[in-house]
């Protein structure tokens, strides 16, 4: 177990390293002397010399990369060419946003998921189950965007209820627990909910299913449990599997969504992403690529070793 | 018998709907039993034996299921009962010990809490008593260090502990009527025989009734006070163990019985009897044995045959069975 471990986290390394490269080389991707695509075009003579210095563009390529991720590991990312703010304190208050997001679209999704999965496991067979199990696939299957912009389209333009876009009032993107905050939060996160809702309740509907159909649920019901009784025995069969399932979904989503942070404008990870993409912001776009894949990376080895740890039947070499 | 038996068990009749098909599992099963009683059920695989233990704790899916006759169980309409009610007699008048104890018990539980539970459910003692008691059954059991084993995994006893565990578990509230659907035929040889003398002893100490499902000849005699044969979702005989045994009535029971005393060497089969049984989605009109019966006449293939009394309490499902036989 130790061994797989250390053997696990050693393998993080390359990758990581990897990832770092491909975020280093965008500098040469982009069009144009790569000085020019971390600059603004209004760059002065002393801000052209300083990164100069700062990138080390006289020295050969493996020297330069060295000096990149080493500032790297220490939290310094460059500075944006859009705001002029660091790249570091961009990233970090997206990710606060991105967080705010993933919070309320899992508390949505769980919830409906672990509703919906229950009683479609229950009426495992007839039309309920038919009906739940019809949404759940629904929930998985539609666009984000596309169900993004009907939401937008009927709350925002028709009837006017709720906002379309961004996290607060005149474009504030610092979040409060007020309801003149929630009101933004609601549909990028019911849009975002969507796949959480299809999967646990995916997930949930099997597992209960398989459950109620074991020996030891008529066990129980012959001797007189009631239906709470009995349900109390398949949360505690169907716990582990199903917190694993949502650990999961909550990773999945801090990581934050291009798609639906974009089309609601929520300034989270996701949005930046997409800024620097379109303000040619190369700095920002290594540093939020970077930081992703690295919470990937992360998130991946996580999930891994949960697993391992709480099933004790996978027996890894 | 003067008092009224403790169950009286009218015409019961179970079918499943499986893909737009109707499974006849259970076609009519009539019987009486008196409290203290042990009844033994012999029969085939897919005989029906389960699928009326079943019926008689309510334990088939509801809604794939029907049910029809009547069972009465100590003055309960089992059929009738709804809710609360049929939770209440679940476990406490009737309760059931399974074939394979490893699937019987939750995983996830340990065996005390599973059988405080059930004590808990049926009188309302608070968690100490519950498990006092649960304590005193594991005892009862002869499981050993029964402390200890209250907060054993079910994966962490034997087969043999576990179906005492069951056992505990299922007598834990004193029922009249205990329903033993194969309890050892999952376990060794040698361990069979231990349950099987406890299942005896207890019986006698608490004097509940026991209806005891097996494929074994050697034990259905050994525990029985009477004994039925099941074919094809009926009873096609029924009377005194010793009766059945030493001077079957009915063509299948006496193949069925040869064919364990010519398989003299245990774990041999020898069929006896040519041929399978019925499909249950498309009985025949008549006696359901007939196409594998030596002895079959037209009349046979008419209607299906009443119970005929071979003695004043022994009596099949035979043409050829009583003073009335045609020649
Ligand atoms: N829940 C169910 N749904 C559909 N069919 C069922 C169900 N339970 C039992 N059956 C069918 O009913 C018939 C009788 O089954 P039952 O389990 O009573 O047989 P049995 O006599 O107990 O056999 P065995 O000795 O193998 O335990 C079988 O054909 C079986 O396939
Ligand atoms: S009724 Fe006829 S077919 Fe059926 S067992 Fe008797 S003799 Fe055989
Ligand atoms: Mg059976």
């Amino acid at each position: 177990m130790l061994l797989y471990l250390i053997k696990r986290l050693l393998y993080v390394v390359p990758i990581a390293l990897a990832v770092s490269a491909v975020c280093f080389s965008l500098v040469f991707l982009a069009p144009g002397d790569p000085l020019s695509a971390v600059l603004p075009a209004d760059a002065s003579t002393e801000m052209v010399e300083k990164l100069k210095a700062d990138y080390g563009f006289d020295k050969p390529i493996p020297v330069q990369f060295a000096r990149w991720v080493g500032r790297a590991v220490q939290g310094d990312l460059g500075t944006s060419i859009a705001t002029g703010r660091p790249v570091a304190i961009e990233i970090g208050r997206a990710i606060s946003n991105t967080f705010v997001l993933a919070f309320f679209a899992c508390a949505i999704g769980f919830t409906l998921g672990l509703f919906f999965g229950t009683v479609a496991g229950y009426f495992q067979g007839t039309w309920i189950d038919k009906l739940v199990t019809a949404i759940a696939v629904a929930g998985v299957s539609v666009p984000h965007y596309w169900l993004g912009m009907v939401l937008v389209i009927v709350f925002s333009v028709v009837l006017n209820v709720l906002p379309a876009v961004g996290m607060g009032a005149d474009g504030s993107s610092q979040w409060a627990w007020d309801w003149e905050h929630l009101r933004f939060v609601i549909l990028p996160a019911i849009t975002l909910s969507m796949i959480p809702t299809g999967i646990i309740t995916r997930t949930v509907r099997a597992l209960v299913a398989d459950i109620l159909a074991r020996e030891f649920v008529a066990a129980l019901r012959g001797k007189g449990l009631t239906d709470r009784g009995v349900f109390m025995h398949v949360v505690k069969n169907a716990g582990p599997t199903t917190l694993a399932v949502m650990g999961v979904q909550l990773g999945y989503l801090l990581g934050g969504s291009i798609l639906v942070e974009t089309v609601f404008s929520w300034p989270g990870t996701g949005f930046l992403l997409n800024t620097a993409i379109f303000q040619r912001d190369v700095p920002l776009l290594q540093g939020t690529i970077l930081f992703l894949a690295l919470f990937f990376v992360a998130l991946n080895l996580i999930v891994d070793l949960l697993q391992t740890l709480i099933d004790p039947r996978i027996k890894r070499s | 018998m003067s008092a009224a038996p403790l169950v009286e068990v009218r015409d019961l009749a179970v079918s499943f709907s499986r893909g737009g098909q109707s499974i006849a599992a259970v076609n009519g099963v009539s019987f009486d039993l008196a409290a203290g009683e042990v009844m033994g059920v012999l029969g085939e695989s897919g005989s029906g034996k389960s699928v009326t233990l079943r019926a008689l704790l309510r334990l088939l899916p509801e809604h794939r299921t029907r049910i029809g006759g009547s069972v009465r169980v100590d003055g309960h309409d089992v059929l009738a009962l709804r809710g609360r009610a049929l939770d209440d007699y679940r476990g406490a008048v009737t309760s059931m010990i399974f074939q394979e104890p490893m699937l019987s018990f939750d995983p996830v539980f340990t065996i005390g809490r599973q059988i405080a539970e059930s004590v808990k459910r049926h009188t309302g003692v608070d968690d100490k008593a519950a498990r006092a008691r649960a304590l005193e059954m594991l005892d009862r059991v002869r499981i050993p260090s029964p402390a200890r084993r209250l907060e054993a995994y079910p994966h962490e006893m034997s087969g043999g502990m576990r179906q005492r565990a069951m056992i505990a578990l299922a007598l834990a509230c004193r029922p009249k009527l205990l329903l033993a659907d194969e309890p050892t035929t999952a376990l060794d040889a040698t361990v069979q025989i231990q349950i099987l003398l406890l299942l005896r002893e207890l019986q006698q100490e608490f004097g509940m009734a026991v209806i005891f499902v097996t494929h074994d000849v050697g034990v259905a005699a050994e525990v029985s006070d009477r004994l039925g044969v099941m074919y094809a979702g009926r009873l096609v005989e029924i009377g005194p163990a010793v009766d059945v045994i030493e001077s079957p009535s009915h063509p299948y029971t006496r193949g069925l019985l040869s064919s364990i005393v010519r398989g003299d060497m245990r774990g041999t089969r020898i069929e006896a009897i040519p041929g399978a049984p019925p499909d249950l989605a498309a009985l025949p009109a008549g006696c359901s044995f007939a196409p594998r019966c030596a002895h079959v006449r037209p009349e046979c293939l008419a209607s299906v045959p009443p119970m005929r009394a071979a003695t004043e309490d022994h009596a099949a499902r035979c043409i050829l069975v009583g003073p009335l036989a045609p020649a």
